[in-house]
């Protein structure tokens, strides 16, 4: 257990190492679902992702909208990438975002075609995609060539002992190994954000983070709502949980002891010479998070959980593990690792580590996660502010 | 390294919170910090489900919950040595707002 096997993915056009091979039918927007849904029927082995954004956003929060779409097809799980959107100069942007990388891409808009016109054409080169990207061959792949992701759920206080614990060791592993991760989750880092301050690498770093910090929680802070039932979760409480202060310790327990070397907006991606742990800022919503890291370049998700949160994402696996008894065993069509013998001192964080790291050795090399089996998909957009 | 499971865990030694480590009735538990291994018994008040914390120590109300080493939430009313806490009697000194 624990030594590592060989591992593999798909090399894409930009260098990126994928460990998934997906065509997407990707919509821009809202109005284009039922579109992107019906082609992924008709030509079953795609798969459409759903979303409820893309109209008359502007700004800031329009251009995140813009990185979402653009990272997700661009990130290296995916083959290929059919964009479907209502009119063609936003959908044309997406995939001309997209094809920057070499990644084969079409777009098709609705408006004076109508659905039925879209999904026949779109489905034609759904097709031809398809089929090409079964043709793509796993080759030798590297944890440095990779980037992980982290993000909690539903934690409870078994998460800042055992299951975060055992995320720590893989996040170090990988790093020393080359590899990148991602963290985030601003609001949850309430209380220890002090602790990461000193493990950002320089002082612009450090500087980056803290203001990166403080203008999410200046957010927060300003609407001077009682934040109990919504951070802490009802689930975190339910688990044990009493303040935003104890859950971010739990949370910050999963990061590693490495440096972070860069701070990132949400969706964005890191520079690829520049390998290691990397804080996002983001929304600690398990969908909205992970929905950013992805788009960010991440291709593997470890989900540290307490409670049991079944998330998932359409294009990378979302592994899940637990240190609750209980949730390991009420909810184990969810769960990918049950570390909670950590607790019982029947093993020690090490062994936890090597035990976490033989699952992602596996889901790397194409083994299916449960939330891939349980079809969990949740593309979901982070909202900056109102749409016009 | 196999030792028995124990009944409450602390991340520290000096913190003044443990954990449950299953559902515990009321009595005198062992337990154990898990950063410096250290084994101990205290005092439960009450029934406890797994994942729920109590005191190890009198804890007046302001005055600091200690976990992982770190004040992690005040008293928000008297808390006695083996008493459940949760947001009944403890509450974020950041968000101050957030209180049941």
């Amino acid at each position: 257990m624990g030594s590592k096997p060989r591992l593999t993915g798909y090399r894409r056009e930009n260098g990126t190492m994928g460990i998934r091979n997906h065509v997407i039918i990707l919509p821009l927007d809202d109005l284009s679902n039922a579109a992107a849904e019906a082609v992924a029927k008709v030509i079953p082995g795609t798969m459409a992702l759903p979303h409820a954004f893309g109209r008359l956003q502007f700004g800031e929060d329009l251009q995140l909208t813009f990185d979402t779409l653009i990272g997700t097809g661009v990130n290296a799980n995916v083959a290929a990438v059919v964009v479907i959107g209502i009119e063609p100069k936003w959908t044309q942007r997406v995939a001309d975002g997209i094809a920057k990388t070499g990644k084969p891409v079409a777009a098709f808009s609705i408006e004076g075609k109508g659905d039925l016109q879209v999904i026949q054409e779109a489905s034609r080169v759904a097709a031809m995609f398809l089929q090409d990207a079964s043709g793509l061959v796993r080759s030798e792949a590297e944890m440095g060539d990779m980037i992980m992701s982290i993000k909690c759920g539903e934690s409870d206080t078994t998460s800042g002992l055992g299951s975060c614990p055992t995320t720590s060791e893989a996040v170090d592993r990988w790093v020393d190994a080359g590899g990148t991760v991602f963290f985030g989750e601003t609001s949850e880092l309430t209380g220890g954000e002090h602790l990461i301050a000193e493990r950002c690498i320089d002082a612009a770093t450090r500087d980056l983070f803290q203001l990166t910090y403080d203008n999410y929680i200046k957010v927060i802070e300003a609407t001077g709502a009682n934040l109990l039932g919504s951070q802490p979760t009802q689930g975190n409480i339910a688990g044990g949980l009493t303040t935003i202060e104890e859950k971010a310790l739990g949370n910050i327990a999963k990061t590693g002891s490495v440096p972070v070397v860069g701070v990132l907006t949400p969706a964005q991606m890191p520079d690829p010479a520049k390998p290691g742990l990397y804080f996002m800022d983001s929304s600690s919503a398990a969908a909205e998070c992970v929905t950013l890291m992805a788009a960010g370049g991440a291709v593997i998700h470890l989900f540290p959980t307490g409670q049991g949160n079944v998330i998932g994402n359409p294009i990378v696996p979302v592994l899940k593990l637990t240190a609750n008894i209980k949730t390991a065993k009420s909810m184990s069509e969810h769960i990918d690792l049950d570390v909670s013998g950590v607790l019982r001192y029947e093993y020690d964080m090490t062994k936890a580590g090597d035990m976490m790291m033989d699952v992602i050795y596996d889901t790397v090399n194409g083994r299916l996660c449960k939330a891939e089996v349980m079809g969990h998909r949740e593309f979901t957009f982070t909202k900056l502010y109102i749409s016009a | 390294m196999a030792i028995t499971p124990p009944q409450f865990l602390l991340h520290h030694d000096g913190d003044n919170v443990a954990v449950a480590m299953t559902d515990l009735q009321p009595g005198t538990l062992q337990g154990r910090s898990v950063k410096e291994g250290t084994e101990s018994t205290a005092v439960l008040n009450h029934a406890l489900p797994l994942g729920h914390k109590f005191a190890l120590a009198d804890l007046a109300e302001g005055d600091a919950i200690i976990k992982y080493g770190i004040k992690v939430g005040l008293a928000s009313a008297a808390i006695k040595k083996g008493d459940y806490i949760h947001t009944h009697n403890m509450r974020s000194y950041r968000w101050e707002a957030s209180r049941a």
